[in-house]
């Protein structure tokens, strides 16, 4: 509060001393969304006080009776996830995919998106655009019956093509080592055009004249994009980059379950992320502070990423940090 | 330059900066490509969901089957009880969703943009802390299932997908941008209150950024199966995308009307369940895919407002 009376103080002109009935009507307008972030956004970080618990039910009494009463856990509840072995497999997938979709998703999208912005047809690059927007409408649920379509090993278009091939049919759904790449493509398949449509948006609102400029000195079309069009949009790159590198620690759990027909064990090497632990570990009967132990490790490395990444840009660019 | 073709004319500005014409060629192939993968599926499972089952069961899944068959969208009419359900709900949860989402987040967006507002530190700190941590899904889980005890009732679909934080910082910058402060200043001079500010003069100028919550909210309301697959367990509020996720682990889920005269497993013998999902999944594409190219260019507004530092 200090900081923000301070704040004012220096913009002369929105001086406000005193509590007007403006800020009661304001704080009024707000609070329902106060109230919704109190509920579903705070109270949860309340919640995570589960993790340090050995929580056991009182029986007959309310859940956060029982909460209060379980005994201390200390960190048991991390020990145990921390030391499991799956953990190193986790971290392994959840880090190692993440690091592939942001690196294509910035390489692809940008790419493309040069290359559209210079199609001699805007009615085309617009239906184009249309088309490849699509994927990102569906839900992971719909996608998983796309691939549900190509993948089934008896009916699926991809056995049929191999075995007109004269291939043998491959039982896709417990071959692990195609999955890194059907993964991967998924995620690319889903995001490439709404990327490329942000990344579009801000190469039309690059001064025209910059290319004008260029193609008198002589500049080549690869010299501009190069020169002119990657430069103006570094920021943009860069903030994607770290909207995406704070969320290293979380995976698209849809992308992970559902493509995948709800990780089975013959792919849980290769597909199982942090997210997927979690929703497993939550139908199953392991201990909710055990469960909530693990999000609450994936949490805090989330909050630790997005803090560092940040500090990073904040360095090499000031201009382009989010906080 | 050679290369000014009718198409390139029209642009003025550019003509002597275009790409050549076999560039452009090559360029239109690859997003033609491009465009063909991201549809094939759709079309694809389309066709299943009109294959008779007996050509699917004899050639697999094919993009041109031997013998046509509406009897999956037939069965789907027979279990129009399920199905109109389950569109109930989905339609029920969206709009419902929307109308509260859009409300909460413009609300709040408003008063975070008024520059004066003393308690709007208290208010930027509780909309950015959720950004960068959060209790995860267990907590969630418990806050919701637990504590609130909304499991099973429309509302544990509703409410914790109403309102994000990046939604807000857009409406904020909106305002921020979009609304003169002179306006807001003469309209107080004239008695009008807060309310009567933001339901009379904010909300019929700020229809774009309306429009783009409204959408974000809408899609992310319809597209929805993972609420429901955490705390729904009643069939009655089972929505469309969730019945999907169930009859993809459980292919007779929908199987529970059977018709006079035949006995419940003669009747999911009878149901043509490789087409019928199929179907399903046609159901929950088609008002998306009829919907999303007139309101695109209000998601690319959105993601540019939100892409301004606020």
């Amino acid at each position: 509060m200090k900081k923000e009376s301070a704040m004012q103080a220096t913009a002369p002109k929105k001086r406000r001393k005193h509590w007007t009935s403006d800020d009661t009507e304001l704080t009024l307008l707000g609070l329902p969304a106060a109230l919704w972030y109190a509920v579903f956004c705070f109270l949860p970080m309340f919640g995570l006080l589960i993790a340090f618990k050995d929580f056991k039910i009182t029986a007959g009494k309310s859940f956060l009776y029982s909460l209060l009463h379980s005994d201390w856990a200390g960190f048991n509840n991390f020990k145990f996830f921390l030391t499991s072995n799956t953990f190193f497999e986790l971290l392994r997938n959840t880090i190692l995919y993440n690091l592939v979709f942001i690196i294509l998703g910035i390489l692809i999208p940008v790419t493309l998106a040069i290359m559209i912005s210079q199609l001699f047809s805007r009615r085309l690059s617009k239906a184009y655009q249309t088309m490849m927007f699509f994927p990102h409408f569906m839900s992971w649920v719909v996608v998983s019956y796309f691939v549900f379509a190509f993948l089934n090993p008896d009916k699926g278009l991809a056995n049929a093509v191999i075995q007109f091939f004269g291939g043998d049919k491959v039982m896709w759904y417990s071959k692990p080592q195609y999955w890194p790449f059907i993964l991967i493509f998924m995620q690319v398949w889903k995001s490439v055009g709404y990327n490329m449509v942000v990344y579009l948006a801000s190469i039309t609102g690059i001064d025209t004249t910059l290319y004008e400029a260029a193609t008198l000195d002589g500049a080549s079309k690869f010299q501009q994009a190069i020169h002119i069009t990657l430069p103006s949009l570094k920021p943009v790159i860069i903030m994607m980059f770290i909207l995406n590198v704070g969320r290293v620690f979380y995976s698209d759990f849809g992308l992970f379950y559902q493509v995948t027909q709800g990780v089975p064990n013959s792919l849980s090497h290769v597909a199982s992320t942090f997210d997927t632990y979690i929703f497993a570990a939550l139908q199953s009967n392991v201990s909710i502070g055990k469960t909530a132990a693990a999000g609450l490790f994936q949490s805090v490395c989330c909050c630790i990423t997005v803090l560092i990444a940040n500090f990073i840009v904040s360095k090499i660019d000031e201009e382009s940090a989010i906080i | 330059m050679p290369e000014s073709s009718n198409v390139a004319a029209k642009k003025s500005t550019f003509r002597l900066n275009d790409i050549k014409p076999g560039t452009n060629r090559l360029f239109n192939a690859v997003f033609t490509l491009m465009s063909v993968i991201s549809l094939f599926p759709v079309l694809f499972v389309f066709m299943i969901s009109i294959s008779s089952e007996k050509a699917i069961n004899r050639n697999g899944y094919s993009l041109w089957p031997e013998e046509f068959s509406l009897s999956a969208y037939a069965f789907l009419w027979n279990e129009r009880g399920t199905i109109f359900n389950a569109l109930f709900i989905s339609f029920a949860v969206t709009v419902l969703g929307t109308v509260i989402g859009v409300l909460l987040t413009t609300a709040l967006g408003y008063t975070l943009s008024r520059p004066g507002f003393r308690l709007k530190g208290v208010y930027t700190w509780m909309v950015f802390i959720p950004m960068i941590f959060n209790g995860g899904m267990v907590a969630n889980y418990v806050v919701v299932a637990n504590i609130l005890h909304l499991n099973n009732t429309i509302w544990c679909l509703v409410l914790p997908l109403a309102m994000s934080s990046f939604n807000v910082v857009i409406c904020k910058t909106f305002f921020r941008t979009s609304i003169p402060d002179s306006i807001v200043e003469s309209a107080k001079i004239d008695g009008a209150s807060q309310f009567t500010i933001f339901s009379r003069i904010v909300v019929p100028i700020s229809k774009p950024v309306f429009a783009t919550i409204a959408l974000f909210l809408t899609f992310g309301y319809w597209n929805d199966w993972f609420q429901s697959s955490l705390y729904i367990s009643n069939a009655k509020l089972v929505s469309l995308q969730a019945l999907l996720n169930n009859m993809m682990k459980n292919l007779d889920y929908i199987a529970n009307n059977p018709d006079a005269g035949l006995s419940l497993q003669q009747y999911k013998n009878s149901m043509p369940s490789e087409s019928v999902r199929m179907a399903i999944a046609i159901v929950i594409i088609i008002p998306i895919a009829c919907a999303y190219p007139f309101f695109q260019k209000y998601f690319i507004s959105g993601l540019t407002v939100g892409a301004v530092k606020g």
